[in-house]
């Protein structure tokens, strides 16, 4: 058991030598000439447009929201699943109310447009 | 295996039918073109309605349902109805209220229903993941209600306040339920109390959870020092939705802490019952002298709200001391009376602020008992219900809670409770004499009552004056309603 | 195996960062975000009691506490971009305009 923990803390001793090594190494013995090109973001040569910080437009932050929630409502089909052969009818017809109101929420967004993203 | 029997579901009858009404109301929502919405109102109204008579009609047999998560008593039979009865002055009172500042959308409504559902199921669940989740549904419900006023920068911010205070808590009633359930294996309050009830159960563990919950709780109920949100949320959102949160989730946060504290911590020895007698004196005091001071009206009744929690807690302290069903039924009748009074005050200062509540300010209803006397007059009974004036049901409230802490012997508590409703009487009667006898143009709205409205106004001002002049069936009532099944 | 009172001491740590970020921070989604550890951190006790007791109850508590946690982040992500619109700025201090 102890001797286990050695082995991994030995393990983690060698990584951080090994990466630092490498890392500083390259920092101390390489050469550096940064020219405007080397320093771009993309050195393929494709020219970047605006800033990374734009606004994001509101729906983007709507789809967001409605997606964590149909997500996370969707956890509760697991532990269902699992045991859905030991409940039988029951099983499935409280899933279908479940779903069928989740449905309701659905339909709710999609008629109020939220899902709508050319407004 | 456990399936779902038919009594279990008579059980939960009010709170489904509450539920399919309010996803009605949603769905239909975006189908109803914008002159309309009204229409929608009236039928969350119906549902409200038909939840209650589902009940009259079909009286399930007390018991426990869905393996004992739901406690069907009279406790929370008695519970369910004043939620139903808020539910209904709220929806009355805001219908045109809605249409007069442009802001009818029928989310409101459904968002009304909801938060009914979860409140209902916190006075009715024996169970505390039930009652997280009943907390969970009302609150999400109410902290859009208070954010309704969309392009109202106050609104905003009280919904804001209002959430993430509101989150808070619950996170501390959260973790307070986990340790319960970390120490004895159990959430449901039966078992947990049969658990408790063995010696030598009770560690300081125990009761650090049960302090947990019960800072969750008092953020709910806005107990000293969890009320910092009180006064800006209640001011900032509109008005009918603070007749609404100031009554329904307090209302349903107190049940639990009856159902909780009462079931649970007798045996706690005296740690809980301070706990309790300190915040009371607290939340009296500082709820009382904060008002004196306030220039808004939404502010000072926000503050008042803050004492009238106080006075709940010393019939709470009282339950516990003496262990008798009076000090729990005073609560029960003081949390009805003060509905009807709350309810009945907010939804009248939300036709009197005018289009937009621009005039909330004390000042703005100077001369108001001239220029509007129907209005003035039913303003005045609210008034001096809340301070307690006798033939009013506010007297009768006070008196119960007052009598019942002093046959528990908590001599000490009651006189700080009767000073403090002799201080609360300067600010309520402020009011009044500032619409009768300043001189002055009255700034607040003189159009006359819409009727929905009028008959919400009407409804409590007889229960008002029904329970302070025959207090003695309620009384009954709330008796026989005060002892929960667990 | 590592003992319970680990998992728990975590918890503990775990709630009390958050508690306290609720209280110092001063921008409304890191706020926001404190309250999602300290549920986080109830979730981590939930899953640490229910294992050590054999008890599977727990598990299912988690469940719940996930489906509501979420729900909470989409009401109060429309809250924060409603209160955005109306004001321009997320900072605690300036959420003042009712004072006294």
């Amino acid at each position: 058991m102890e001797s286990g923990y050695l082995t991994i803390l030995i393990y983690i001793g060698a990584v951080v030598f090994l990466s630092a090594a490498i890392l500083g190494m390259s920092a101390w013995v390489g050469v550096k000439r940064p020219t405007r090109e080397k320093l771009s973001p993309y050195e393929c040569g494709i020219q970047p447009v605006g800033d990374a910080r734009e606004r994001f437009s509101i729906s983007f932050y709507l789809v967001g929201m409605l997606f964590i929630l149909f997500d996370v409502e969707a956890v509760f089909l697991y532990p269902w699943a699992v045991v859905y052969k030991e409940l039988k009818w029951f099983g499935f017809t409280e899933m279908l109310l479940y779903i069928l109101i989740l449905l309701a929420g659905y339909v709710y967004i999609w008629k109020k447009g939220a899902l709508d993203w050319s407004r | 295996m456990t399936t779902v029997s038919i009594p279990d579901v008579m059980r939960i009858l009010p709170e489904l039918i509450l539920a399919g009404f309010a996803i009605l109301v949603m769905l239909f929502e975006p189908f109803v073109p914008a002159g309309r919405k009204r229409v929608l109102g009236w039928i969350a109204l119906l549902g409200v309605l038909v939840a209650g008579m589902a009940f009259t009609w079909a009286p399930p047999n007390a018991g426990m349902a869905f393996s004992g998560s739901i406690a069907a008593d009279g406790f929370s039979y008695f519970f369910i109805f004043l939620f139903l009865t808020i539910a209904a002055l709220a929806l009355l009172g805001s219908i045109n209220y809605l249409e007069r500042d442009n802001i009818h959308h029928a989310e409101y409504y459904a968002l009304i229903l909801f938060s009914t559902v979860g409140m209902c199921f916190m006075a009715a669940s024996a169970e505390l993941i039930m009652i997280f989740l009943g907390l969970e549904i009302s609150s999400l419900s109410t902290y859009v209600l208070a954010g309704f006023r969309r392009h109202d920068p106050r609104s905003n911010e009280s919904a804001m306040k209002y959430f993430l205070l509101g989150s808070f808590a619950t996170a501390f009633f959260l973790y307070g339920i986990a340790f319960v359930y970390g120490l004895t294996g159990t959430t449901n309050l039966v078992d947990l109390a049969a658990d408790l009830a063995q010696p030598g159960k009770w560690s300081t563990l125990t009761r650090a959870a049960l302090i947990l919950m019960f800072v969750g709780l008092a953020f709910k109920v806005s107990t000293v020092p969890f009320q910092i949100w009180t006064p800006d949320v209640y001011q900032g959102a509109p008005a009918p939705v603070t007749a609404f949160l100031s009554t329904g989730p307090k209302a349903a946060a107190f049940a639990v802490l009856v159902r909780i504290f009462l079931g649970l911590a007798g045996p706690s020895g005296p740690a809980a019952f301070w706990v309790i007698w300190i915040s009371a004196a607290l939340t009296m005091t500082v709820g009382n002298f904060a008002a004196l001071l306030q220039k808004n009206v939404k502010r000072m009744l926000a503050y008042s709200a803050i004492a009238h929690a106080g006075y709940v807690l010393v019939g709470l302290a009282a339950a516990m001391a003496s262990g008798s069903t009076e000090g729990a039924s005073a609560v029960l009748f003081y949390l009805a009376a003060y509905a009807f009074m709350n309810v009945g005050a907010f939804l009248l200062i939300a036709h009197l602020a005018g289009p937009g509540e621009g005039r909330t300010e004390i000042s703005d209803f100077t001369g108001l008992g001239r220029a509007a006397p129907g209005a003035a007059a039913c303003l005045t009974v609210f008034m001096l219900s809340l301070s307690g004036i006798p033939s009013t049901a506010g007297f009768f409230a006070k008196f119960y809670v007052f009598r019942a802490s002093v046959h528990a012997g908590l001599i000490g508590l009651t006189i700080i409770a009767v000073l403090n409703s002799v201080v609360s009487v300067y600010y309520y009667l402020n009011l009044v004499v500032t619409m009768y006898m300043r001189e002055g143009e009255p700034q607040a709205a003189r159009t006359p009552m819409p009727l929905p409205l009028y008959s919400a106004i009407a409804a409590s001002l007889f229960a008002i004056f029904y329970l302070g002049l025959y207090p003695n069936h309620f009384l009954l009532l709330s008796t026989l309603s005060s002892k929960p099944l667990p | 195996m590592v003992p319970l009172s680990h998992y728990i001491a975590l918890s503990a740590i775990l709630f009390v960062i958050g508690a306290a970020g609720f209280i110092f921070r001063r921008n409304i989604i890191t706020v926001f975000m404190c309250i999602e550890l300290m549920l986080n951190a109830v979730n981590l006790a939930f899953m640490a009691f229910s294992r050590f007791r054999g008890n599977l109850d727990g598990q299912l508590f988690v469940f719940f506490v996930i489906v509501v946690a979420a729900a909470e982040a989409a009401v109060g992500l429309a809250l924060i971009i409603s209160l955005y619109r109306s004001r321009d700025t997320l900072a605690i201090d300036e959420l003042d305009s009712m004072k006294l």
